[in-house]
């Protein structure tokens, strides 16, 4: 067991961990923080994708003893103190059915939005094209994240 | 249809902020606390073989391990219309991962360790991986005992053979059909098996508390019917279905894979010998591939005879189905067929064989489309073939043939109220089907192609469904109900159709997820049933609700009910315009007489439908004299592909898919299943393939290998569109369409490649690598023709 501290969605925690535990575990089973799903357990899926120092990543192929010192930032993060203009189109444009692969999708596309606030279509598939979703065909994700990048832009 | 107020509208869904926030509790999202240990499966490693030790001690030596269980201890047996399944293996195993044992460990780690010590001795057995061969006189069987198996009565297992059930559909005189046809053709079409791939693996968590009780949390779309399959497999261990409760809370995707019962048998089952602790199990990526449900693969032989004007005068359809070590499900996947198997098409003589065969591959079960997709790829590619061979155009060739109100089904009983025609002509419209389309490239071709499609719900005739309503003091209103939003937007649909029939808008309605000691019967969330089903129900107990509103104010103001009607929340009477009673004032604590006393009280809603004209009696051999299906949904999808000749990559432009709805509830969350399942159903056919060794072993159990489509891969446009021909018994003429919208992707695709490039693939997966070949085969055997 290793004890770190990070920061995770602003506020600072201490935990105590297994070396080879990876971050999305300690995430879930000791930090109570539940929107990063696991959905393959290897990289492929992005379902578990969270902000590390701004940055998306795939929290079941990071170990938790890399994050000591750095920022966190997770759905539950992001949707505080109020949903976001992006969450609020997933809702108006039925961008999610089933939602498990959603906080994922979210955070992606929060970091597409971060770096590239007027994406065009082609950016919005290449920027998605690490995070599966079985149930809507993806265009619906597409539209909230062009309807919002259009929104910024008036 | 416009008079409504929330049916037919576009309502934002009441599980939206929920899901966008996180906030949305999956059963992996559960804590147990430290009372939670952990179960890991000891999966066999032989397709087919005979269990002969099972040496646990050196896995009972790992520090965290608290038990080892065993087929031993668990000698019960279980399934949905066949009980040929078994909770852990007892004297064999028939499939390459088949849970022979289950190491109970106080964390992961500790259960995953012991499961790796735990040493099965097997004596291989001749395994058959290939439904044709399992049909052979000579092959190995895979269930002796199969004519002691329980089974519904609509079923027709053949001992002594691999067949598990065998459907027989016949109608008119076949030889006397293709006496009369001037042109016939016949040909093979094979089609693989593939997996669900919900984002969310099976999960479930099985807790016996000391008192005798056992809770199930699991990632279902049947919790009903799992309590009836844990309550009948563990029987008797002395558990009714007042001791079994389970509760489901939202789940990652089901497609069909979470209907029924597989792995939850599992902690439930474990759990009970294990008193006061919660046991979970959750499938890795790879176990989800190989031991949940799969969709079965089929070799299906066509034979379709017509005349030179395009009339359809007979069909012979075989179908042989790979369903797999235990088909408790799947078998109702290949009757299903079986009965439905001319497509929606009016044929006055048929014949249909749909053969259900157990092969030692992973079971076969229910996945979105129930058998329509596999059976209409053959289908709807031969009659492209036919309609080319008479010079027809395809399309007209299906306006001719389709369908209509009226028309006798293969079983006699006449086709329901649909849009068939409206569907064809549209999708048609849609992407221009008449003008010739060339591609600026020349190494690309665009080819054009269609099918139609048809599905019924496939269920026992006695599926029913149940909702309870009630009010709160503020006029806002609890919906409990047992049906699953596995994402189809199903809780908002029945909450628009309460707030119909009650003026309450949907977005003061609150629908849970389902919990069996609290929420009313429902029996699975499957078949594209519950929009028409459950929401007969809610639509019957919100009229419940009403009319108890309005006896009350009746009764109290003595106004006559048939002048009393709801608007916007409030109780309004036809010829007292001031009259206004909002809900809110009386619904939980009744309206204050001028005495002080009070009348009235808390007002609840209860509804059930169960549909009593259904029945799966008929004669065995013809399948003639029942009423197995309640009614078909009905639509028909074109496309434009562009394939590039080289590289067989192909690209769909645009797609159009048509489909009637009946009645959207919400249209856009009809939309949103065309978008969704016309990419699932794309999948099938482009990228998707479960592929096996020569021992049947997976290959491709996850997503690095198993390739589902990515944000990349979409078409360039998708056109949906709704046809409403309202079904008569239909919550409002609505019918079910969600399995349906990727049920024409596959012979699209194939008739779109014979289009473009005038080759006919049969066997799918149609991938870019075939498309490459064959064009390369072609283009090499056209020379020599010539010189011939």
């Amino acid at each position: 067991m290793a004890k770190i501290s990070f920061i995770l969605n602003e506020e600072k925690r201490s935990v105590e961990v297994e070396p080879n535990q990876t971050l999305l575990d300690v995430l879930r089973d000791k930090l109570g923080v539940k929107s990063p799903k696991c959905g393959c357990d290897r990289g492929d899926c992005g379902a578990c994708a969270v902000l590390l120092n701004g940055r998306s990543v795939r929290s079941c192929l990071i170990l938790a003893v890399e994050v000591e010192g750095q920022e966190v930032r997770t759905l539950e993060g992001i949707s505080q103190p109020k949903l976001t203009q992006l969450q609020e189109n997933f809702v108006a444009m039925n961008s999610f059915q089933c939602g498990f692969c959603t906080p994922g999708v979210i955070i992606t596309a929060t970091e597409l939005l971060e770096k590239n606030p007027h994406p065009d279509l082609a950016e919005i598939q290449e920027a998605l094209s690490g995070n599966l979703c079985r149930c809507t065909g993806y265009k619906p994700i597409f539209e909230a994240i062009l309807k919002t990048a259009k929104r910024g832009r008036s | 249809m416009s008079e409504y107020k929330f049916v037919g509208k576009p309502e934002i869904r009441i599980d939206g902020r929920e899901k966008v926030s996180g906030a949305a509790v999956y059963v992996d999202d559960l804590d147990f606390g430290p009372n939670l240990l952990y179960a890991e499966i000891v999966g066999s490693t032989q397709a087919h073989a005979l269990i002969k030790k099972i040496d646990v001690r050196a896995a009972l030596k790992v520090e965290g391990v608290v038990k080892v269980f065993t087929g031993k201890d668990f000698p019960y047996q279980f399934g949905l219309y066949v009980q040929d399944r078994y909770i852990f293996a007892q004297d064999r195993v028939r499939f390459v991962g088949e849970q022979v044992a289950a190491v109970i460990g106080r964390t992961p780690q500790a259960a995953k360790r012991g499961a790796q010590l735990v040493k099965v001795e097997y004596e291989p057995l001749p395994a058959v991986f290939n439904q044709m061969e399992a049909l052979a006189e000579k092959s190995v069987l895979l269930h002796p005992q199969m004519g002691e198996y329980s089974h519904v009565p609509w079923f027709y297992p053949q001992p002594g053979t691999n067949i598990a059930h065998w459907r027989k559909t016949r109608k008119g005189d076949l030889e006397k059909g293709f006496q009369e046809a001037d042109l016939i053709l016949e040909d093979e079409y094979h089609v693989p098996r593939y997996a669900h791939c919900a984002l969310e693996t099976h999960v479930a968590i099985g807790k016996y508390d000391l008192s005798g009780r056992l809770t199930v949390w699991s990632s279902s779309q049947s919790p009903h019917t799992q309590r009836n399959l844990f309550a009948e497999a563990l029987g008797p261990l002395g558990l009714t279905h007042k001791d079994i409760r389970v509760i489901t809370p939202h789940v990652g995707g089901g497609f069909g894979g979470k209907a029924g019962v597989t792995m939850e048998i599992i902690p439930a089952a474990l759990a009970t010998k294990l008193p006061g602790y919660a046991v979970k199990l959750r499938w890795t990526r790879e176990q989800e591939f190989i031991n949940t449900y799969q969709r079965l693969g089929v070799v299906a032989k066509i034979k379709v005879g017509v005349k030179k004007d395009g009339t359809i005068t007979a069909l012979d359809h075989k179908l042989y189905w790979d369903a797999g070590a235990y088909v408790e499900y799947g078998a109702n996947v290949v009757n299903a067929v079986g009965l439905s198997a001319i497509g929606p098409y009016r044929i006055p003589n048929v014949s249909i064989d749909s053969v259900c065969v157990y092969t030692n591959l992973p079971p076969g079960g229910p996945y979105r489309g129930f058998g329509y997709s596999e059976m209409l790829f053959g289908l709807e590619s031969h009659m492209t073939r036919i309609a080319k061979k008479l010079g027809m155009d395809e399309v007209q060739f299906r306006l001719k043939n389709a369908i209509r109100e009226g028309d006798t089904t293969a079983y006699g009983v006449p086709m329901n109220p649909n849009g068939l025609i409206e569907c064809i002509e549209k999708a048609a419209k849609a992407i221009d089907w008449n003008k010739k389309i060339v591609s600026k490239d020349p190494r690309k071709v665009i080819g054009k192609g269609f099918s139609l499609f048809w599905k019924a719900p496939a269920m026992p005739p006695n599926a029913s469904s149940s909702a309870f309503l009630k009010f709160n003091e503020d006029g806002s209103i609890n919906l409990i109900i047992s049906g699953m939003d596995i994402g189809q937007g199903y809780q908002t649909v029945m909450a628009q159709i309460a707030a119909e029939i009650l003026s309450v808008p949907p977005s003061k309605i609150r629908v849970e997820t389902p919990d069996t000691d609290r929420n009313p019967y429902e029996w699975q969330t499957v078949a594209s049933h519950i929009t028409w089903g459950s929401g007969n129900a809610v639509k019957k107990a919100a009229l419940d609700a009403k009319e108890q509103i309005l006896s009350l104010v009746e009764r109290v103001f003595c106004l006559p009910k048939d002048q009393l009607y709801l608007e916007d929340e409030a109780v309004k009477c036809t010829s007292r315009k001031n009259f206004c009673l909002p809900l809110k004032d009386f619904v939980v604590n009744g309206i204050m007489q001028l005495d002080g006393t009070y009348k009235g009280g808390p007002i609840n809603g209860r509804g059930m439908f169960l549909p009593e004209f259904s029945s799966a009696n008929c004669d065995p051999e013809t399948s003639q004299g029942g009423h197995p299906n309640v009614h078909y949904t009905v639509g028909a999808g074109a496309l434009l592909l562009e394939i590039d000749q080289e590289t067989g990559k192909m690209r769909v432009l645009k797609a159009a898919e048509a489909i009637d709805a009946g009645q959207a509830i919400n249209p856009d969350l009809i939309k949103g299943q065309i978008v969704g399942g016309l990419m699932q159903g794309l999948a099938t056919v482009l990228y998707e393939d479960m592929r096996y060794d020569d021992k049947g072993k997976l290959l491709n159990p996850n997503f690095t290998d198993y390739k589902i489509p990515t944000a990349l891969d979409v078409p360039d446009e998708i056109i949906p569109i709704i046809v409403e021909v309202p079904q008569p018994d239909g919550p409002f003429g609505a019918r079910g369409i969600g399995e349906h919208t990727m049920l024409p992707a596959a012979p699209m695709i194939a008739n779109a490649i014979e289009d473009a490039l005038n080759i006919r693939l049969k066997e799918m997966p149609l991938t870019a690598e075939k498309v490459a070949l064959a064009v390369v085969h072609k283009s090499k055997s056209k020379p020599k023709n010539k010189d011939k």
